[in-house]
């Protein structure tokens, strides 16, 4: 009998904390400003690094072997991603710069070719800037009617008002699986059989959930799934456009230039298939590889096991915050997860933001680039904490120890 | 640097308490300004006769330091002329901004003293746009001449 599989450790936070250089810089910091861009762990640093003194070169070009070295680390990278999705095939992995550019590849390749006067494409009131500003530059340019799902009074979404906003019309749902601004967790899977039903596609921004929750796009069966890879400890500077095969490869290309052609005459010019029809030009070959090692750190620690850490932080953070008078949580639905947006009473984000800075404490203040549902929750702006796979409870307590001194200075 | 001088009892004061706080009902100048980063806006009021300013007002939202730079502002301008509200703005901006502030006449020496507790910011770069909000839009106003000129910070 062979002997027993090696237990994995429980999952640790402050040893975690310590994969991270950033914490050694910068003594004292407590960092709850993830949701904006998470901090990176040494073995990505190391490997981008690595890569360049190693292995670089261009990418899909040179016959030379540094070159296929390269592009077999790169396409080595996209099999994480597909693997990190689950997703049927690497070739439905597209990199990107980042999820906005994800979601304006699809607004303008997809949305472009097949979006027509009368159709509908429905967003919702939890979107981030990115998941609305591309759809309204592409309706105003083509005419097609672009909806809003709300969300009802706790600040989830109204699955009802959502369900009748589906018709036959509907052409796409693009919809958010977090939302970045309030932690609100949307149940994607439940938009996607009200939309399959009435066949649409539905395009998921899953920039918050992507760092956070095991994903399975196969089982979630999405037609597009973007996320960003600096937000899942990744670099910045790149991202992942999943899409479905049949749907990618009726997609024509939204940006031109070298590695997505076939054939090219002064005539006419044939393009490549997916996923190399939507990656034009030299791509982020080191974000991409980095990437990848972020992707399998993340692995390494455990999917479920950082879904369980974050949740109960969440809770934790609920609870201290939801105790101190003057400090209201703003409403995120039925479940909130990872991100905390706060009022502190008579405080105005901005000045709370400085004043937190000045204990260590990182946040983001403002309106997160969600305006329309800062508008809606009758909010300006608000203070934003949000978890990483590197905080624990100390950093919510020194969160409201900050908070509590502020709220004194403001009282004198 | 401690917070305590970047919230000086006065900000904190005329945080909460701004004064000339409200729309006019007939300016001859106006303008909004508005921070894109935190939402925030603020537009100032001018009844401006001949070169003289003769009120200044203002409303909107924004955190204690943009709200207490607007109410100071107010407080300092009215009566001013144009040229000497010129010249205490070219003064605060390069206070705040870290700059030389130019030499400062005598009769305006005490306006521009009573902006000093506004300094504070030039050690938070982030926050530089918070005071220099209202007074933004003050120039627009004067620039626009008309009602209604917007002005973004960034």
């Amino acid at each position: 009998m062979k002997a027993a599989a090696i237990k994995q450790a429980a999952f640790d936070p402050r040893r975690v904390k310590r994969d991270f250089p950033i914490f050694a810089n910068n003594p004292g910091l407590v960092f709850l400003d993830s949701a904006a861009s998470a901090q990176k762990p040494a073995a990505v640093i190391d490997r981008v690094s690595d890569f360049y003194r190693t292995d670089y070169a261009n990418v899909h070009r040179g016959v030379y072997r540094l070159s296929a070295k390269s592009s077999e680390l790169y396409e080595n990278a996209r099999e994480t991603a597909r693997r990190f999705l689950n997703a049927a095939d690497a070739s439905e992995i597209v990199f990107v710069r980042g999820a906005t550019e994800a979601i304006n590849l699809v607004v303008y390749s997809w949305g472009g070719a097949f979006l027509k006067p009368g159709d509908e494409v429905l967003i919702t009131e939890l979107e981030h800037h990115a998941n609305i500003v591309p759809w309204q530059i592409l309706r105003d340019r083509i005419g097609f009617t672009l909806k809003v799902a709300p969300i009802d009074a706790t600040g989830g979404l109204d699955m009802t008002a959502l369900a009748a906003l589906i018709t036959p019309r509907t052409k796409l749902v693009g919809v958010t699986q977090l939302a970045n601004a309030t932690g609100a967790m949307v149940p994607v899977d439940a938009v996607i059989r009200l939309a399959h039903a009435q066949g649409a596609l539905v395009l998921v921004d899953g920039c918050q959930a992507a760092p956070r929750m095991k994903l399975d796009v196969r089982a979630m069966d999405c037609d597009f799934y973007a996320f960003s890879g600096h937000k899942t400890y990744g670099p910045t500077g790149i991202g992942v456009l999943y899409g479905k095969s049949a749907i990618l490869n009726a997609m024509p290309p939204w940006q031109a230039g070298g590695d997505m052609i076939t054939n090219v005459t002064f005539e006419k010019t044939t393009f490549q298939d997916p996923p190399a029809r939507f990656e034009a030009g030299t791509p982020d070959i080191s974000g991409a590889i980095g990437l990848a090692t972020a992707l399998d750190y993340i692995e390494a620690l455990g999917r479920d096991a950082i879904e369980a850490h974050e949740a109960a932080l969440t809770e934790y953070g609920i609870d201290t915050l939801s105790r101190m008078p003057g400090v209201t949580l703003v409403g995120a639905g039925q479940r909130r997860f990872g991100i905390l947006s706060l009022e502190v009473d008579g405080i105005h984000p901005h000045d709370l933001a400085t004043l937190l800075d000045q204990h260590g404490v990182a946040v983001r203040a403002g309106h997160h680039c969600a305006q329309p549902l800062l508008e809606k929750l009758g909010v300006h702006a608000t203070t934003r904490a949000s978890l990483g796979i590197y905080n624990d409870e100390s950093d919510i307590d020194q969160l409201a120890a900050a908070i509590k001194a502020a709220q004194t200075m403001f009282a004198r | 640097m401690d917070s305590r001088e970047l919230y000086q009892d006065i900000i904190l004061d005329h945080g909460r308490k701004p004064r000339n706080f409200h729309a006019m009902a007939h300016p001859s100048h106006s303008a909004q300004g508005h921070n894109p980063l935190c939402g925030d806006r603020v537009t100032v009021y001018l009844e401006i006769e001949g070169d003289r300013i003769k009120d200044v007002s203002f409303e909107g939202r924004g955190c204690a330091i943009s709200t207490a730079s607007a109410s100071l502002m107010t407080e300092v301008l009215k009566g001013k002329t144009v040229a000497e509200a010129e010249e205490l703005f070219k003064a605060f901006h390069a206070e705040v901004t870290g700059g030389e502030a130019p030499e400062m006449p005598e009769t305006l020496q005490d306006d521009f003293d009573r902006l000093a507790p506004l300094e504070g910011v030039k050690a938070y770069p982030a926050r530089v746009k918070c005071a220099t909000l209202a007074w933004r839009a003050f120039e627009a106003a004067l620039k626009g001449g008309a009602v209604g000129a917007t002005v973004k910070t960034e």
